[in-house]
């Protein structure tokens, strides 16, 4: 067993170690082929469930119908736990990329959906009303004023849903395929306690997991900066309101 | 420019909004829908852009019947100002008020001239074009709101309680601004409010409208306050009506009396005697048409010029209104309100008496 500062400064040497072996960055097996696959699986899978919860969103925010439903039967999805779908769905797909993909889009669509259509219900009624007032059609009125007013929190379901996903994408492995997951599946199977290989593995897999959901939360937080109205930043939103009054000239008539 | 023919909204519970509301709007004037909540006045002011649809009857908006045309077409060529603004909080001012030129495809340039023309005309300072909505005061999201109603040059323009979320002293100088701007820019406008006097200041033309959408009255501001047409109508004019009546009408569509007049050379019997066929103890003091002021004649000796005259404290012109008169007559010692134009040249007084005659 591991114990004290000697035991981690040694188990830290050990990986050292493992990531020097140039056989670890080459080949299937490689640190990069299980990084693109991971990444590939999740950006696979968020987009999937993108495509399928946005549009829907959009729909039942804008018209303000079945919204509670879509919701509620969104949420069942995060009821099943991801670990059994993706065997469930291995029983009856079999060994490819399918039952993976099942189960990632299941877990990323209920937070996207719900943000998208929370953030499109809620802009203000008078915001909606001025649109349609001055002559936007139902799709321009959607395109032009929900989605960007609703833009924070439509990304906030985005970023959520991915970094569950680069999470979760681990799970891959469970059922033969690759990814990161490759590396904590193989390493427990040769039993972390003896084999410091194994446990080198282990640790190097977990930490590229957790690197590559922080960079995707913040990657994604950089897009979000890109592609929301400066006046609708998050910073904003939830820092005390600008005295309207104070930054400007007084009325003039 | 907007006609109204029996048109009636009864929405899917069953409830009628408007009752077969007849009424026509010309070009160029202002009619004030005014009515208390839930009189029907906004879904009136809705139908005529097709907010609502009305269920029976015809609105006709230039001729054209508002059910046959394209509704976003219509609104298009409708001005629409809600009582909340509704600016778009993700653009910037400029990008609000470009929103309608942008649906009617106007290039970039010809948007731009027109944002900056509009800004100046509502009296926006130009730094709040790249400005967002949250950053302007109340007064300053009033005007943008106006501002973006106005872009295309609608001939149309539909105002819904469009000062109610400003301040009261704000909300005077806005429609100081409004009546301003409208005599340059002459739209026809539908104009929802529940405040009388706001009616009576804005409006050339008032519709006092009750439950269910029925048309009590609908005439000018001053023919309704003279003869307002069933106790309805009294009661939502409310208290002081006549007084309401003398801030419509100008001192000069009163003949003003010649009154009580002498020159500084005039002696103190000539005095008395001008006093006395006046029914007044004091005389006006002009001299060579100026106004000098006032004196009481018990206190001449030989001549009018004995004292130095006393200064009437307020004095009206022509453009007055009969209530400032009223108002000049009541903190006067002499109980009467001095006519004077430029130059403090003297026109007259008018008296108690006169008013009375105007407005009975």
């Amino acid at each position: 067993m591991v114990a004290g500062t000697d035991g981690l400064v040694n188990v830290l040497a050990e990986v050292v170690r493992w990531l020097s072996d140039a056989t670890r960055w080459s080949g299937t097996n490689g640190i990069p082929a299980r990084l693109l696959e991971h990444i590939g699986y999740s950006i696979g899978a968020t987009v999937i469930a993108m495509v399928i919860a946005l549009p829907l969103a959009f729909w039942i925010g804008h018209t303000g119908r079945g919204g509670t439903l879509a919701v509620n039967v969104a949420n069942v999805g995060r009821a099943i736990p991801t670990f059994g779908l993706i065997l469930g769905a291995f029983v009856v797909f079999g060994l490819n990329l399918i039952p993976v993909y099942i189960a990632l889009v299941l877990l990323a669509i209920p937070p996207i959906l719900t943000n998208a259509y929370v953030g499109i219900r809620e802009v203000d009624a008078e915001v909606r009303e001025a649109a349609e007032g001055m002559g936007m059609t139902g799709a321009q009125v959607l395109a032009r004023v929900e989605i960007p007013v609703a833009m924070p929190l439509i990304m906030t379901g985005i970023r959520t849903s991915a970094v569950q996903v680069v999470a979760t994408a681990t799970l891959a492995a469970f059922v033969g395929l690759g990814g990161l997951g490759r590396y904590l599946i193989d390493g427990l199977a040769q039993g972390v306690q003896f084999n410091v290989a194994a446990r080198s593995m282990v640790i190097v897999g977990a930490a590229l997991v957790a690197l590559l959901a922080v960079l995707t939360e913040f990657l994604l937080d950089q897009l979000e900066r890109i592609v929301v109205s400066s006046a609708l930043h998050r910073e904003r939103a939830l820092g005390p309101a600008e005295p309207a009054e104070s930054s400007n000239a007084p009325i003039v008539t | 420019m907007i006609t109204f023919d029996g048109v009636t909204k009864r929405f899917p519970d069953g409830t009628v909004g408007v009752d077969s509301l007849t009424m026509e709007i010309a070009a160029g004037e202002v009619v004030v829908l005014v009515g208390p909540s839930g009189c029907g006045k906004t879904t009136t002011m809705r139908m005529v852009n097709r907010m609502i649809s009305p269920t029976g009857g015809t609105l006709t908006v230039n001729g054209r019947d508002v059910m046959s045309v394209d509704p976003a077409e219509l609104r298009r060529g409708i001005g629409y100002v809600i009582q909340q603004i509704g600016l778009f909080p993700h653009r910037t001012i400029g990008e609000n008020i470009a929103t309608v030129p942008q649906l009617c495809g106007w290039d970039k340039a010809r948007t731009k001239m027109r944002v900056a023309e509009l800004v100046d005309l509502v009296g926006l300072s130009d730094g709040v074009v790249d400005r967002f909505p949250h950053q302007l005061s109340g007064g300053q999201r009033q005007r943008a709101g106006v501002a973006r109603a106005l872009a295309a040059d609608p001939p149309i323009m539909l105002m819904d309680e469009p000062f109610g979320a400003v301040d009261p002293i704000v909300r005077i100088r806005l429609q100081d601004e409004f009546l301003r701007l409208q005599a340059t820019v002459h739209k026809t406008i539908v104009f929802v409010t529940h405040d009388i006097d706001e009616a009576i200041r804005m409006g050339d033309r008032i519709a006092i409208m009750s439950q269910g959408g029925h048309l009590e009255q609908m005439d000018t501001p001053a023919q309704l306050l003279a003869e307002p047409a069933n106790d309805f109508v009294v009661d939502f004019l409310g208290a002081e009506r006549g007084l309401k009546r003398l801030a419509l009408i100008p001192v000069s569509e009163v003949k003003a009396d010649p009154g009580p007049v002498v020159s500084p050379a005039d002696s103190a019997a000539r005095a008395a005697s001008v006093a006395e066929s006046a029914g007044t103890d004091w005389v006006v003091v002009v001299d060579d048409g100026v106004l000098q002021g006032w004196v009481p004649v018990d206190g001449l000796t030989s001549a009018v010029g004995d004292l130095t005259p006393r200064e009437f404290a307020t004095t009206v012109d022509a453009n007055n209104s009969l209530r400032a008169a009223l108002d000049a007559m009541i903190t006067s010692q002499t109980g009467v309100a001095v006519r004077i134009s430029k130059g403090r040249r003297y026109e007259g007084i008018l008296t108690p008496e006169l008013l009375s005659e105007e407005i009975i």
